[in-house]
C-alpha cells in the first residue's frame, strides 16, 4: 500500500497548480446557474481548454493531456483548493464523452468531443420525462423513422443547464411494443435549437433556471446522431450512468476543498464546541472519500470495471454534501439565512444531491440486491 | 501510488480468516482461560502481534498495515483478549529510549508465549496477561498484578486495575505508541462491523415473515445498504492511517470506524429481531464488542476533536 505520488506525477500537480494559481479569477464568477454566469463559465471552460487543462484524462487529439485517472484526481484536488469555478461543461464531460469514448463512432468523437472540451458546445442530458423519473425506463418520447434520420417528439425534464446550453443527448422510443421497457429505445443527440424544439427554463428552490423542459415537436435527427445501434440505446446510456454516480461527477477535490473552507470558517467563528464534532466529521468525510477514490482508481487500473461500488459512491458523497453544507450554515447562524453567499449557493446545490443521478432509494436498492445479495423485492 | 493491499496481505487475512473459523471463537468466549490461551498461541503463530514487534526484538515489524489487516480479521471473529492492549504494550516497549525492558519482553510478546496488558488506567483483562503495563503520573511501570475484576458489556472482556508498586521501567511514556492502540481498535471495530453485517445479511435472506425472505422489503434493504456504505468508507480510512501513521489519520480512521461499527450493530440488532436480542446467540457478542471498541482508546468524540487539533488544513496536499 502505498499514497505517495510518483515524482512524475508530482510534477503534473506543481504544473497544475501554477498554472491554476496563474489563471482562476481573483472574483468568483456569477452563479452558473444563471445567463450572465453560463456565459462568464463558457468562456472559463475556453481559457482552461486553451492550455489544455479542461478534460486532463482525455486523449490529446480531443484536445486532453492523457493524464490517466490517477492524474485526474490530482488535477481536481489542485483545482478545487485553487478555488476555481464550477464546471459548466460538466455533463458533456462525464455522461456523454465516456459514452462516446465506448460506444460512438470516430466521426462523433472527432465532431463532437473538441468543441466540448472548449465549451463552445455545452451539452445536456434529456433522460428524465415529467413520468419517468426513478422509473426511467417508463419514457414515452418517440423516434420515428425518417428520411436520413428520425423524427422526434414528446417532452423531457428536469434537464440541467438545458436553458441556457446549446446541445442534448437523451433516450427515445423507437420501437413502439417491446416485451420490456428496457427494449427498443434508441440513445441520440440533438440540438437545442433545431426547429421543433422548445425549451422552458425551471427555477429551482431559489429561483434560478438550474434545468429547463424541453419540448419536442417534430424535431428532425440525422442518423449520424445516432449513439450506438438503435434500438440498443438502454444498455448504451447505463454504462454511463456508472460513471456519472462514481468519481466523475464528483471528484474528492471538490470535498477536500470544501472540508478545508469548513474547518477556517469553523476557526474564524472561534471553534465553537457544540459544531467541532460535525466539522470534524467533514474532514474525516473528504479524506475517507478522497482513499476510497485512490483505491477504487488502483482497481480500476488493474482492469477491474467500476461496477454497482458507485451506488455506494453515490450515496456517500450526496449525504456527505448536505451535511457540510449544513454545518456551514449553522455556524453562520443569523447570516445563514442569507441566499447570496457561496455557502448558501453549495446549500442549495448539495440538497438536489440525493435526487439526480439515480435516487438514494434506488442506489440503496442496488447496493443492497447487487453488492450485498439480497433478493429483489417490488419495485 | 497504489492504494491497495499486496496479494501477500490478502493471504495473510484469508488465512487468519480460515484459521479463526475452524478456532470457533464464539465457544472459546464462553469457554475458559485455557480455551482462550490456546487460541492466543494460535494467533500470535499466526504472526498477529509480530508486525507490532520491531525485527530487532524477534517481530517482523513494524508493519501497521499488516498490523491493521490481522486486526480486521480478529474483529471479524470477535477474538477475546487484550489483543489491542499486547500490541500497545509492545508500541509503549519498543519506543523507550532504554533497551533493556524491550529485550526483556518483546521477544516473547511477538511470540505469542506472553500475554500483555497496559492499564491506563484500565487493564484489559489484566487477570489473564503475564505482563501487566501501568501508565502513572507520565512514567511507565511494571505492575505486580492486578485487583478488581469487573465485567464488560462485552461478554468478550474483564475490565481490570494494576495494583500499586513494580518496577518503573520508564521515566516518560511515549504518546505516539497510542496510535498503534487506537488503529489496531479501528481496525478490530471495522471486523465486528463487518461481521455483524454478513450474519445480518445472511439472517435476513433466510427469516421468512409475511411469506417472503425479509431481506426483500425496502426498508430492510436500505438499513443494510446504510450500514454497507458506512463501513466501506471507514476501510480506506483505516488502510491509509496504516500507511501514513498520522496521529489525525489515525485519530478519523479510529472515529469513522467505530460509529461505522456502532450503527451496523444497532441495524443488526433491529433486524434480527428478538433474536438477536438473546446472550445465547452468538450475534451479542459481536454487538455488544461495537460497544465496547467504540470508547475503548479515544471515543469518537475524542477522536474527532484530535482530527481538528492538528493543523488540518490542505488535506488534499498531504495525501
Ligand atoms: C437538480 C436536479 C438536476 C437534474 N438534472 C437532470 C438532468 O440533467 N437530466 C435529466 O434527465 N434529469 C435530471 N434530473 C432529474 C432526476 O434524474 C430525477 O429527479 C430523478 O430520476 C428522480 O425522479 P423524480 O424526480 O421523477 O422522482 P420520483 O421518481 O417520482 O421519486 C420520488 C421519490 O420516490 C422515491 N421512489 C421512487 N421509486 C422508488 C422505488 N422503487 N423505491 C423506493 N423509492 C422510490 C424516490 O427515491 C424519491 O424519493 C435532475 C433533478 C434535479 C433535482
Amino acid at each position: 500500500m502505498d499514497l505517495t505520488h510518483s515524482p512524475a506525477d508530482e510534477a503534473f500537480r506543481t504544473e497544475a497548480r501554477a498554472w491554476l494559481a496563474a489563471h482562476v479569477p481573483a472574483v468568483p464568477l456569477p452563479s452558473l446557474e444563471t445567463e450572465e454566469g453560463f456565459g462568464a463559465h463558457r468562456a472559463w471552460e475556453a481559457e482552461l481548454a486553451a492550455d489544455r487543462w479542461s478534460v486532463v484524462s482525455w486523449p490529446a487529439a480531443y484536445g486532453g493531456r492523457d493524464a490517466g485517472l490517477l492524474r485526474w484526481l490530482v488535477f481536481e484536488e489542485e483545482y478545487y483548493a485553487a478555488g476555481a469555478p464550477g464546471r459548466v461543461g460538466q455533463n458533456g464531460i462525464s455522461l456523454l464523452a465516456p459514452t462516446l469514448f465506448d460506444h460512438g463512432t470516430e466521426e462523433q468523437r472527432a465532431r463532437v468531443l473538441p468543441p466540448m472540451a472548449t465549451g463552445e458546445v455545452i451539452w445536456a442530458q434529456a433522460w428524465s420525462e415529467p413520468g419517468a423519473g426513478s422509473d426511467l425506463a417508463s419514457l414515452t418520447s418517440k423516434a420515428v423513422r425518417t428520411e436520413g434520420g428520425w423524427l422526434v417528439n414528446g417532452q423531457k425534464t428536469w434537464s440541467s443547464r438545458a436553458a441556457f446550453a446549446d446541445r442534448a443527448f437523451g433516450l427515445f422510443r423507437s420501437e413502439p411494443r417491446t416485451p420490456k421497457p428496457h427494449q427498443g429505445l434508441t440513445y441520440l443527440m440533438f440540438d437545442l435549437r433545431a426547429p421543433g424544439v422548445t425549451v422552458r427554463p425551471i427555477g429551482r428552490l431559489d429561483g434560478k433556471p438550474a434545468f429547463a423542459d424541453i419540448f419536442l415537436d417534430d424535431v428532425f435527427v440525422p442518423d449520424e446522431d445516432v449513439i450506438g445501434e438503435p434500438g440498443q440505446g438502454w444498455r448504451i446510456a447505463m454504462s454511463a450512468a456508472g460513471n456519472e454516480r462514481g468519481l466523475t461527477l464528483r471528484s474528492p477535490g471538490r470535498f477536500l476543498a470544501a472540508a478545508d473552507r469548513l474547518v477556517e470558517l469553523w476557526r474564524g467563528r472561534g471553534s465553537p464546541s457544540q459544531e467541532r464534532e460535525r466539522v470534524a466529521d467533514a474532514v474525516i468525510g473528504a479524506r475517507a472519500y478522497q482513499l476510497f477514490a485512490y483505491a477504487a482508481a488502483a482497481r480500476f487500473l488493474d482492469g477491474e470495471p467500476i461496477g454497482p461500488e458507485s451506488s455506494l459512491n453515490k450515496v456517500f458523497w450526496s449525504e456527505y454534501d448536505i451535511a457540510l453544507h449544513e454545518t456551514a450554515l449553522d455556524l453562520l447562524g443569523r447570516d445563514g439565512e442569507l441566499a447570496d453567499t457561496d455557502w448558501a449557493e453549495g446549500y442549495v446545490f448539495a440538497l438536489a444531491g440525493p435526487i439526480y443521478a439515480g435516487t438514494n432509494e434506488i442506489q440503496r436498492d442496488i447496493v443492497a440486491e447487487r453488492l450485498l445479495g439480497l433478493p429483489k423485492g417490488r419495485r | 501510488m497504489r492504494f491497495l493491499l499486496s496479494p501477500q496481505q490478502r493471504d495473510f487475512a484469508r488465512s487468519l480468516d480460515a484459521m479463526l473459523t475452524a478456532a470457533d471463537t464464539p465457544s472459546v468466549i464462553r469457554g475458559d482461560h485455557t480455551a482462550r490461551r490456546a487460541l492466543w498461541s494460535r494467533i500470535a503463530e499466526a504472526g498477529v502481534f509480530a508486525p507490532a514487534v520491531p525485527e530487532a526484538y524477534e517481530g517482523m515489524g513494524p508493519l501497521p498495515v499488516d498490523l491493521a489487516v490481522a486486526f480486521v480479521e480478529l474483529g471479524r471473529h470477535a477474538v477475546p483478549g487484550p489483543v489491542v492492549e499486547t500490541v500497545l504494550a509492545a508500541a509503549l516497549l519498543a519506543a523507550l529510549p532504554e533497551p533493556g525492558p524491550a529485550k526483556r519482553l518483546l521477544p516473547g510478546l511477538a511470540a505469542g508465549e506472553t500475554v500483555a496488558t497496559v492499564g491506563a488506567p484500565y487493564a484489559l483483562d489484566g487477570d489473564a496477561a503475564d505482563v501487566v503495563l501501568a501508565v502513572r503520573g507520565g512514567e511507565l511501570w511494571l505492575a505486580p498484578g492486578v485487583a478488581d475484576v469487573r465485567p464488560s458489556l462485552d461478554p468478550g472482556r474483564r475490565i481490570t486495575t494494576p495494583l500499586p508498586g513494580g518496577e518503573r521501567i520508564s521515566s516518560r511514556v511515549p504518546g505516539h505508541a497510542f496510535d498503534w492502540a487506537r488503529l489496531a481498535t479501528a481496525a478490530q471495530a471495522l471486523g465486528v462491523g463487518l461481521a455483524l453485517l454478513d450474519r445480518t445479511v445472511t439472517h435476513v435472506t433466510r427469516r421468512v415473515q409475511f411469506g417472503v425472505p425479509t431481506g426483500s422489503f425496502q426498508a430492510v434493504k436500505h438499513r443494510l445498504a446504510d450500514a454497507k456504505t458506512a463501513l466501506e468508507f471507514a476501510r480506506p480510512l483505516l488502510f491509509g492511517a496504516a500507511v501514513t501513521l498520522a496521529p489525525r489519520d489515525v485519530a478519523a480512521a479510529k472515529a469513522a470506524a467505530c460509529e461505522a461499527a456502532y450503527a451496523t450493530a444497532r441495524t443488526a440488532l433491529q433486524l434480527h429481531g428478538a433474536i438477536g436480542y438473546t446472550a445465547e446467540y452468538d450475534l451479542s457478542l459481536w454487538l455488544t464488542k461495537a460497544r465496547a471498541l467504540r470508547t475503548a482508546w479515544g471515543s469518537p468524540a475524542e477522536c474527532r476533536a484530535d482530527v481538528l487539533s492538528a493543523d488540518v488544513l490542505s488535506a488534499a496536499r498531504r495525501a
